[in-house]
This record gives C-alpha cells, sequence and structure tokens, in this order.
C-alpha cells in the first residue's frame, strides 16, 4: 500500500511521549503542581505589588480558559470576547452596589445576564462563518464598551467606584489581597480543570469535528448551530465570572478596561500557548500577562521588546508554545477483538 | 415492507442548471443500489439532497416512511442516514478513533455536566465510545496506528476510517460516494465483501460508483442517471444490456440517432 502522507502540512510529533520531560508535561499529576505553585507564589513575594500582578494574572488565566473553549476548541474567531468580561463585571458592580451585597450573591444574576449575551450576540452571528463572524463579534465587543460608556446606570465614562468585597466572613475579609489571590486561584483552577474536561468529552470532541469540518460533522448527526451556540455560552461564563473577580480585585468597573486591547491580548495568550491544549493556554495567558510586569525595567520600551518576543514566538512556533498532541493511546494487547468474523483479515 | 429509503421525482436547480431533474427510486432494507452515470450526471447532486445539504427545489426525501425534504443534514443524519462523501472529509487534525466517535455522537448517554463533574455515567460512556471504535474499525478491517492523526495515514486507510465513521452512526440507511475510486484490485475486493457485511447488518446501501465490474457485481438493482434524469434502472443484467445506458456511456453512432432520436 503505497504512502500517501499529506507533507503539505506542518510535520507534527506523533506517537507516545517519548522523552522523560515530554512524559513529565503530559501526566495528569502536573495540574497539581501548578496549583502547588500558585499557592507558594506568596510565599516567595507578597508585596502588594506583586499580589496585584498575580491576582491579574490568575484572572487573565480564567479568561483565556473560556476563550480558549470558543477559539481553540470550536474555532470561532472571536475579537470581542472581553463583551462578556463587561457584562459579568457590571453586573456584579451595580448590583452589589445598589444594594450593598457582597459580589459573591450576585454570581446567579450574572451567570443568568453572561448566558443571555452570548445568546443575544451568538444567536445572529454564528450563521457566519471565519472572517465574518470575526468582525462581528469585533463590532459587539466595541457596541458593549461604548453603551456602558453612555450609560448612567454604569456610571459613564467614569463607571462604578467602591464596589464591597466578594464576601466577609467573621474576621476574614475576602477584600484582603492575600486572601483574595487565594480565593481567587482556587476559583481559577477550578475553572481551568472544567475548561479542560469539557475538551475532552462529548461535546468538546462536537466543538472540534466543528472546527475541523462543519459538513462532515453535520452529516454525523452534530447540530453545528447549537454546538457552537454552546460553545459561546460556556466561554460567556467563564468571561462573565472573570469579570466578577476582576470588580472584586479592582474594587472599580470603568470602560478603559474593556477596550479592543483587552480581547486581543486574551486571543493571544490563547494563540501564543496553543490553540486546544489548555495546558498551553494557561502557560500563554501567564507570558502574557507576566512578561509586561518582569519587562518594568525598560520603562517607555517594554512593549516594544514584548512585542518583539511575540513575534520571535509566532515564527519559530507558530503552532503555539504548547499545542495539543492529537496523540492518544493505543488499544492495549489483546483488546476487545469483538470485530465480525473476517473484520480483522490482513492484507 | 416499507422502503428505507424512497425518493420521489427528486428536483434541484442551480439557476437554471437542472442538476436533478425528477429522480424517483427506493431502497429497501439488506439492498445495495448502485447509482450510475457519467461525470456531471447529477448523483452527488442527488446524494446532497437526501442528506439535506442541497434543498431540493422540488420532490419529496422520506426515509423510513418519515419526510426529511428539506431538513438539516443533523436532523436527517438523526433519522437514520449516514454518507461518506466523494473526496474525503475526515477530521485530519483528530485521531483515528476520535474520527470514529463522531458517528456516535447521537448515542453518547452524556452530558456536559456529566464531562465537568467526571461521573460514573460519563466514564462509562466514554469506555463505550472508546469500544465501539475499536469495533467499527476492527469491522471495516482497519490496521495501524489509531491513536494518530488520520492526516498522518495512507489514502487507503483514511477510506476505511470514513466509512467505520459512516457506521458508527448506526444508520438504516448507508450512502457511500465513489468508496473505490483510488483503490487497487485487492483492495476493491475487500471493499466489494465489507458491502457485503454492512448489507448483512440490515443496512440499506445506496453508492455511487464508476467502477462497473464492482457495481455489477455488487448491486441488486442499478440507476442509471444522465444529465439530471433517470435514464434507467433495473437489475443488473438488464441496465447493461439497455441502450439508453449504452449510448450515454459510449455516445450515440449514426445507426443509433436514426431509430432512437431522443432518450
Amino acid at each position: 500500500m503505497s504512502e500517501n502522507v499529506d507533507t503539505t502540512q506542518a510535520p507534527r510529533k506523533i506517537g507516545p511521549p517519548i522523552s522523560r520531560v515530554s512524559r513529565l508535561l503530559e501526566s495528569k499529576q502536573l495540574g497539581w503542581v501548578a496549583l502547588a505553585g500558585a499557592l507558594l507564589a506568596p510565599f516567595v513575594t507578597a508585596t502588594p505589588y506583586a499580589l496585584n500582578v498575580m491576582t491579574t494574572a490568575a484572572i487573565f488565566v480564567m479568561l483565556a480558559s473560556g476563550l480558549n473553549i470558543v477559539v481553540g476548541y470550536c474555532g470561532l474567531l472571536d475579537l470581542g470576547y472581553v463583551a462578556f468580561m463587561a457584562v459579568g463585571a457590571y453586573t456584579a458592580g451595580i448590583l452589589s452596589k445598589s444594594f450593598q451585597l457582597p459580589l459573591i450573591f450576585t454570581i446567579p444574576a450574572v451567570l443568568v445576564l453572561t448566558v443571555l449575551a452570548g445568546l443575544i450576540i451568538g444567536g445572529p452571528t454564528l450563521r457566519l462563518r471565519s472572517d465574518y463572524l470575526a468582525i462581528v463579534t469585533l463590532g459587539f465587543g466595541e457596541i458593549t464598551r461604548i453603551t456602558a460608556n453612555n450609560l448612567t446606570v454604569t456610571g459613564g465614562p467614569s463607571g462604578i467606584f467602591g464596589i464591597p468585597g466578594l464576601l466577609k466572613i467573621g474576621s476574614v475579609d475576602v477584600e484582603d489581597p492575600a486572601v483574595l489571590y487565594y480565593v481567587t486561584v482556587l476559583v481559577v483552577a477550578v475553572f481551568v480543570l472544567a475548561s479542560a474536561r469539557l475538551g475532552k468529552s462529548r461535546l468538546g470532541r462536537a466543538w472540534r469535528f466543528v472546527r475541523e469540518d462543519e459538513d462532515a460533522a453535520e452529516a454525523m448527526g452534530i447540530h453545528t448551530y447549537k454546538v457552537k451556540l454552546l460553545a459561546y455560552i460556556f466561554g460567556a461564563i467563564w468571561g462573565g465570572l472573570g469579570g466578577v473577580l476582576f470588580a472584586a480585585h479592582l474594587s472599580a468597573v470603568s470602560p478603559q478596561s474593556f477596550i479592543f486591547l483587552q480581547s486581543a491580548l486574551v486571543l493571544m495568550a490563547v494563540v501564543l500557548g496553543g490553540m486546544g491544549n489548555m495546558r498551553g493556554v494557561v502557560i500563554g495567558a501567564l507570558v502574557i500577562s507576566l512578561v509586561p510586569e518582569l519587562l518594568r525595567d525598560l520603562g517607555a520600551h517594554r512593549y516594544l521588546f514584548f512585542g518583539l518576543l511575540l513575534v520571535v514566538v509566532m515564527v519559530f512556533r507558530p503552532q503555539g508554545l504548547w499545542p495539543s498532541r492529537g496523540y492518544e493511546p493505543e488499544r492495549p494487547a489483546g483488546g476487545t477483538g469483538d470485530g465480525e468474523p473476517g473484520g480483522g483479515q490482513s492484507r | 415492507m416499507t422502503a428505507i429509503l424512497e425518493v420521489k421525482d427528486l428536483q434541484v436547480a442551480f439557476g437554471g442548471v437542472k442538476a436533478v431533474d425528477g429522480l424517483t427510486f427506493s431502497a429497501h432494507e439488506r439492498e445495495i443500489i448502485a447509482v450510475i452515470g457519467p461525470n456531471g450526471a447529477g448523483k452527488t447532486s442527488a446524494f446532497n439532497c437526501i442528506t439535506g445539504f442541497y434543498k431540493p427545489t422540488s420532490g419529496s426525501v422520506l426515509i423510513n416512511g418519515v419526510d426529511t425534504t428539506g431538513k438539516r443534514p443533523a436532523d436527517i443524519a438523526a433519522a437514520g442516514v449516514s454518507r461518506t462523501f466523494q473526496n474525503l472529509r475526515l477530521f485530519p487534525d483528530l485521531t483515528v478513533l476520535d474520527n470514529v466517535r463522531a458517528g456516535m455522537h447521537l448515542y453518547g448517554g452524556q452530558n456536559w455536566a456529566d464531562a465537568i463533574f467526571h461521573t460514573p455515567r460519563f466514564r462509562r460512556s466514554e469506555a463505550m465510545y472508546t469500544e465501539q471504535a475499536h469495533h467499527w474499525l476492527d469491522f471495516v478491517g482497519f490496521q495501524g496506528a489509531r491513536g494518530v492523526p488520520v492526516r498522518n495515514l495512507s489514502y487507503g486507510q483514511q477510506k476505511r476510517v470514513e466509512i467505520a465513521r459512516a457506521l458508527a452512526r448506526k444508520a438504516v440507511l448507508l450512502l457511500l460516494d465513489e468508496p473505490a475510486a483510488g483503490l487497487n484490485y485487492s483492495e476493491k475486493q475487500q471493499l466489494l465483501e465489507l458491502c457485503r457485511r454492512i448489507r448483512d447488518l440490515g443496512t440499506a446501501i445506496v453508492l455511487i460508483e464508476h467502477d462497473m465490474g464492482l457495481v455489477m457485481e455488487l448491486s441488486e438493482r442499478i440507476v442509471v442517471m444522465n444529465f439530471g434524469r433517470e435514464i434507467a434502472a433495473g437489475a443488473p443484467a438488464e441496465v447493461k444490456a439497455n441502450p439508453a445506458v449504452i449510448e450515454a456511456y459510449l455516445g450515440k453512432d449514426d445507426e443509433a440517432v436514426a431509430t432512437n432520436g431522443d432518450a
């Protein structure tokens, strides 16, 4: 039989991980190691500045893991993802401030409104494909920001200030930076895990089928529109809850936080990390949120260096820092073997 | 016995071009029907109508007695139709097993909450997916690595994976669009034997094929199309002897023009 391997595509590593390093990188325990690292980080440095940066980074991981569902798994290029974060942050901010409630009690309302936002934005736009979808989502992102900028209930250009903290139990106040950091890390860890698990399920596979070939997916009985809408809704929930954490972190929400650049940065985290691979996306989000801070010594030039770094990475690793492997274990020897008689005949 | 597939007076037009112009045929359980005809005869257009990728201009398609005319491809697939494509339409970056799992989407037995919480139901469902995927790959006689992206496989292997994916749908009707294209003699013999085993599962098969040897040997009935129209139908021997068919394939000679002006 001839070997008609398609060589026009970038060669990929296939087969089981061979080296010890890649075995370690693919191991299931790695998530726990990363969580432990995040929990121990404040013991290394716990200045208010460091805690601020780390909390921001954790929220950014949350956003990237949400956008990974939409862009990475389902292949829907969304350039206005920050709209969902805005909906979450404003809903939480407005409700908690007007009723003087801790932010945590606004979560049901946030969920309802972000899902609604997902349906409103996704409903009409998901009939479009690729480039058209990107442009329309870009528009929706800007519409959301400009609406927030002009409404009185959102506080106009100056936004909302003095938002109550996430929760206060006895003497433990979640407004305390260190406590807030730990709460954020734990919440984000749960959602990163959930996003990764979704990716390896029936629904997650359906998303990938849609990304790879919509018509073939449809022929297999996958209702592509519903599946894409579900990706949007899950992305919206992740974004909205990221917005709640954001409101809790800054205790203020203003339209300047939801500019297009923010959407672009989250998208960059997903692309840089490796679309569709949750571990890569977490790394990408950490790089995008932490490297500009590490480059702070360079002063005004830091974004120039940051941009150069990104270009270099994309030139040498166009598939992202850590793409998904496209590999799964073979059937163990002497497997089911219940094929029909003659089913396993030799060639 | 009601027919599994009933196509009645199906018409599709693209602008002024009538790709399919009044096609009528049916397929029953455990039956292999071949649709043949020269290139551009409208065979694939007819397939695309039956599976919902094109909306018919008029006519109707019934699957197991249920009218599916003009429905979404996914709904028609749910009604019991599965297909392969003329040019392979696999999911190139996904593993062989994942590609076959695509066919099982409709009977997964898990939802997103099961996936997030890894419930026992999720584990059972995933185990079922993997076992069934292996089963169908064995059924089509696929040999080779199954945990690698399908883009790394040879063409013949990819064809088998596509059939395995279509079978995993467990449909009552299987549409194969040129399954033998690009296969060598021994692979064609294996395909012949595979089609018979699929029929023995109780599935009706409708296939488009250019390889006449295969078609004559395999099919119980043949539908011949030309210029969107059905020009002949019947058992292989009848079709073979039909002057209209010979004309469509070989062209008219002077004598035929004189005696048989309008086919």
